[in-house]
């Protein structure tokens, strides 16, 4: 199964370096800037394109992503930027920072982070709002707050988060020491946390989607790697990966 | 006696060392949107920043007075082994970086911390997410300020009059309250302004021991770096803000660090 998707991979980068005529190899230096959430499955992507493209080196930046938008806005220097919500990336492109449309890779969903064993035995959205349980989420901007907040919307629980993080990584690490008792963040999250916390599901009525788009900025100096990376993490291997980690397909 | 001559070569890099601090505030104060600064200033969310910055700055310097000063005395009137070692170790928030120190009281003072746990499991009480959290790291990193500047006071001042008291029939806290206090007065004042100030920008140890919320732990420098996400027009009046506050301390202690020049 994972031959085959790697043979049609394999086919599928060789030809249109093909139809070009000459087969440029790609190279140079991919300064990449994506969600938090997207950690370690871009790590991962990356590692396999530059298994594939040896000359092409990365430069990650992974933050939430309104910071990066600020970053981007104030001229950092980004060539390809991968967004947890549609709603960041549509402030890039009214900028005018986004070359072309961007592409949704990915899908993810949320899940209660708690501690190892559920020690405050949460079993849902509306255990967050008990007496004595400490719940914390991103801040408003940042997607996974965003979503947090609609999750319990449409639940109809009213919690006032103690601590709105920059990021969802500070929202595991505040539950990893203790600090706090329960967080919202995505699924993906959970899973690359491993034992370290436990996930209590959101059921699907309640839970919200979240789409990542990923486009190349218009500073870019490298636009066939850019492009290069794009197609390999929408191409059947890079969704692969991206299965592993936990995200839904595209 | 003629002007000293400046060569060349100095006089370019000393003009490039002072453009290089100079061209950041220029830029902070170009780019601030006047028009509408007291708009931004009297937002409800800037208003509840600074507020929460002045309360906690203030709770800050006040506790670093109160546990300051005489620990200042201390290092400066009494010979005991590990004297260095112990002012080293109480002086090292002034080099650590401040996340590291937010990270350290998490250890101490979260809920699984040393102290931390105990606190909660005895007495209920957590103290991250806590306006408390928030003076707490204020304090850890502003208070080594105090201390260096009010214990190089204890020591060049006249311990003759101290003395005096003594022979005279007072006992030491009348010395230490009704002489020494206000023979140090003005490193007691700079010290203190110092520490408030440094109080007041602290970001690092903040967001990483107490967290951000409005109006409980989001100070001036978290909302300031928050805003530069969501109206980057507001951050920048905050910036000038904390800007001007910090010019206004330097400005006030210009006799203490470098004489009338």
């Amino acid at each position: 199964m994972v031959a085959v998707s790697l043979a049609a991979v394999a086919c599928g980068s060789t030809t249109p370096a093909a139809s070009q005529g000459s087969p440029q190899p790609l190279s140079g230096t991919l300064s990449l800037f994506a969600a938090a959430s997207l950690t370690d499955s871009f790590k991962a992507l990356g590692a396999s394109f530059h298994q594939q493209y040896p000359s092409v080196q990365f430069q990650y930046n992974f933050e939430g992503t309104p910071t990066l938008v600020a970053q981007i806005e104030q001229g950092a220097p980004a060539d390809v930027f991968a967004s947890a919500d549609t709603a960041n990336m549509s402030k890039v492109q009214s900028d005018g920072l986004a070359a072309g449309s961007p592409k949704i890779f990915a899908h993810n969903q949320l899940e209660i982070v708690v501690a190892p064993g559920n020690p405050k035995g949460i079993s849902g959205l509306q255990d967050l709002a008990r007496p004595g349980v400490i719940y914390i989420s991103a801040g408003p901007t940042v997607p996974a707050g965003k979503y947090a907040a609609q999750a319990l919307a449409k639940a109809g629980v009213q919690v006032t988060p103690k601590s709105l993080e920059t990021d969802v990584k500070s929202v595991i690490s505040k539950i990893e020491l203790g600090e706090a008792d329960a967080g919202i963040v995505y699924t993906t999250d959970v899973k690359a946390a491993g034992s370290r916390v436990s996930g209590v599901l959101i059921p699907a009525s309640d839970n919200v989607v979240a789409d990542y788009p990923i486009v190349t900025l218009k500073s870019s100096s490298n636009a066939a790697a850019d492009e290069g990376f794009i197609s390999f993490v929408t191409s059947a291997q890079g969704q692969a990966v991206l299965e592993s980690f936990g995200f839904l397909p595209a | 006696m003629r002007p000293e001559r400046v060569p060349v070569v100095i006089g370019v890099l000393a003009a490039m060392g002072a453009a290089f601090f100079i061209v950041p505030l220029v830029g902070l104060v170009v780019r601030t949107p006047w028009s509408d600064a007291l708009a931004q200033l009297t937002a409800p969310e800037t208003v509840e920043a600074l507020r929460l910055s002045l309360v906690a700055s203030f709770s800050a310097t006040a506790i670093a007075l109160l546990l300051g000063v005489p620990l200042a005395w201390v290092y400066a009137r009494i010979e005991f082994p590990g004297r260095s070692l112990l002012r080293a170790m109480t002086t090292l928030p002034m080099v650590l970086p401040p996340v590291v120190g937010g990270i350290a009281l998490l250890l101490a003072f979260g809920r699984r911390g040393l102290v931390g746990g105990w606190l909660d499991s005895t007495f209920g009480i957590t103290i991250p997410f806590t306006t408390l959290g928030a003076v707490m790291a204020e304090t850890f990193v502003a208070m080594p300020f105090l201390v260096l500047t009010v214990e190089a006071g204890l020591r060049s001042m006249d311990r003759r009059y101290e003395e005096a008291a003594r022979t005279l029939g007072a006992n030491r806290w009348t010395v230490f309250s009704r002489v020494t206090i206000p023979l140090i007065a003005p490193s007691l004042l700079a010290g203190a302004a110092l520490c408030w100030a440094r109080a007041l920008g602290e970001f690092g140890a903040t967001i990483t021991f107490a967290g951000n919320f409005p109006g409980v732990t989001q100070t001036m420098p978290l909302a300031v770096y928050l805003l530069l996400e969501t109206n980057p027009e507001a951050s920048f009046v905050l910036s000038l803000v904390l800007l001007c506050v910090s010019v206004g301390v330097l400005v006030s202690l210009r006799h203490r660090w470098l004489g009338s020049a």
